[in-house]
């Protein structure tokens, strides 16, 4: 059954913009991306909005309803009571470029600054590498990511302080970060970056990334918790610096 | 020898301020400061309510330095108690005669300093109290930020010291629950046992969901495969970890249940119902 959709769409970009109002007739079981795609085809055909599989996967469509980071695809016009008025928001930690499109490059930048997987030489005499799933199991949660980047929309530290995106790699580059510290195979140590350039003390453990992750991923819990106190383990600890020094190892060599 | 693909960079937290900064591109002009219309204040105002309502008893029963035994109970904020003005005796009483000061006031620091640098209650005051923020999406409310970088929230990397002195108070009031079953040098069960078996119970549940636990006791390792006790112990851990913020409340309403209960009976107010082997 269709019913008459208030909808209020950010329009503009870097140069200026606000909140338009629209009227959209929509149908039961929509999701809000149908709806933006109504209004695009019925009444605003210049709108620009990111999207791509409409499943929840490829992470393009994150935008904010009403206030929250959602992605649009997967967050259903029931959720909102009838006769609600929804409002729509491109991501508030990015630059806009145009209506619900932002610039994400800042993410790409920090993956960069992320030295890559090193495997070590391979134990078995073979050439190939092998490796146990129980020592993979746990950083094949933070492979689920999809780069939707809502973590890093809502994470404060760089949505309210733009001046942190200098030093700080946000929720998402801390999972990567993760995945790659956790890995039994991986011979790179990133603890001092993490420290230091990747800034995970900047972060405040008020768990927004979780909150908002599409995959459910547990990314302070599991990723930026431990993390942080492998940082404890190679920087702040003394008895933790006295057992490296005592047993002669590296606080990367400890882990193992 | 470890295979660098790209070479680590030179780790010096200053360096990113000497470098300049770009001139950031505009964001979407939205105006308000949150678009959000639930009650996302409604967290934040029930955390402050009862963790303020904890501070305001906790103050009082560790000034009250009386009633706080009441044989065989000792109050979980006076244990252990360590000085000649205890009134029990399970412990020894190595400070001396430290009165008019609370016997409370020489041990509180250790279960304070574990809560306070927890990585839960760290969650809950930042956003309730320093509302950093208050809520997911709703702005900071203050301009500069630098998280736990800089002294003093730096200190909050000491947690897992607090976690040493957490598993042997947890011993210790494991001690005063099984100390809880003696009245009157027979076995016996009054509601007050009950309450501190309890009470170590949720503390224990506590200490060993802690994050610091779960990072110590296997999490450090990325060959969880080589040590499989640790392993196993790991994975225990971590199914506890994630009930951590109940077992947080529930530890510190219940320590505070338990002490009203024996300053009830301490004082006469209340008999303790038991039954006496």
């Amino acid at each position: 059954m269709g019913y008459e959709l208030a909808m209020r769409v950010w329009r503009g970009d870097a140069e200026g913009g606000g909140l338009e109002d629209f009227t959209v007739e929509v149908e039961e079981g929509m999701v809000v991306l149908d709806a933006v795609h109504r209004l695009q085809a019925t009444q605003a055909n210049d709108l620009a909005v990111r999207w791509n599989c409409k499943a929840g996967k490829c992470g393009s469509c994150s935008a904010e309803v009403n206030g929250k980071p959602r992605l649009m695809c997967m967050t259903r016009l029931n959720l909102f009571g009838p006769g609600e008025t929804i409002t729509i928001t491109p991501l508030r930690t990015f630059p806009v470029v145009r209506d619900l499109v932002t610039d994400v490059t800042y993410n790409y930048e920090k993956a960069e600054e992320v030295p890559t997987f090193a495997p070590g030489r391979p134990a078995g005499d073979d050439g190939h590498h092998r490796m146990f799933q129980e020592d993979v199991d746990r950083i094949q949660e933070f492979r689920k990511c999809i780069e939707c980047f809502m973590c890093q929309n809502v994470c404060h530290v760089i949505r309210d302080h733009e001046d942190n995106k200098q030093v700080f790699a946000g929720p998402r580059l801390m999972i990567r970060y993760a995945e790659l510290e956790m890995h039994p195979l991986d011979t790179n140590d990133r603890l001092e970056l993490l420290r230091a350039e990747a800034g995970i003390s900047y972060c405040n453990i008020t768990k927004c990334c979780t909150e908002v992750c599409p995959e459910h991923i547990k990314i302070t819990d599991n990723g930026i918790i431990p993390l942080k106190e492998r940082v404890v383990d190679a920087s702040y600890d003394p008895l933790a610096a006295l057992g490296r020094r005592l047993f002669r190892r590296s606080a990367d060599d400890s882990a193992t | 020898m470890p295979v660098r693909t790209r070479p680590a960079p030179t780790a010096d937290p200053a360096a990113p301020a000497a470098r300049p900064r770009p001139v950031p591109a505009p964001r979407a002009a939205v105006g308000a400061r949150t678009l959000r219309r639930d009650r996302w204040w409604m967290q934040p105002l029930i955390t402050v309510v009862v963790l303020a309502g904890f501070v305001v008893y906790g103050v009082w029963a560790a000034l009250r330095n009386g009633d706080y035994f009441a044989d065989p109970y000792l109050s979980p904020f006076y244990s252990p108690c360590l000085t000649d003005n205890c009134l029990d005796d399970a412990t020894p009483h190595v400070f001396g005669d430290i009165s008019p000061v609370s016997p409370a006031l020489l041990i509180l620091i250790f279960p304070l300093g574990f809560r306070l640098t927890c990585y839960y209650y760290r969650k809950a005051y930042y956003r309730s109290f320093w509302w950093s923020p208050p809520a997911c999406a709703v702005p900071d409310a203050r301009r500069g930020y630098s998280g736990e970088s800089k002294f003093p929230l730096v200190l909050q990397n000491v947690h897992r010291y607090f976690w040493y002195f957490a598993v042997l108070f947890a011993g210790l009031l494991t001690y005063d629950a099984v100390i809880a079953f003696i009245h009157d040098g027979r076995f016996g069960v009054g509601v007050g046992t009950g309450m501190l078996v309890v009470n170590a119970a949720l503390i224990w549940l506590y200490t060993l969901s802690c994050h610091s636990c779960r990072h110590l006791c296997g999490g450090r390792l990325n060959l969880l495969s080589k040590a499989p006790l640790r392993r196993r112990i790991w994975a225990r851990i971590s199914v506890l970890n994630r009930h951590h913020m109940f077992f947080a409340w529930a530890s510190l309403l219940w320590i505070m249940a338990a002490d009203f209960y024996i300053w009830l009976v301490a004082a006469g107010h209340l008999s303790d119902p038991h039954w006496i082997a």
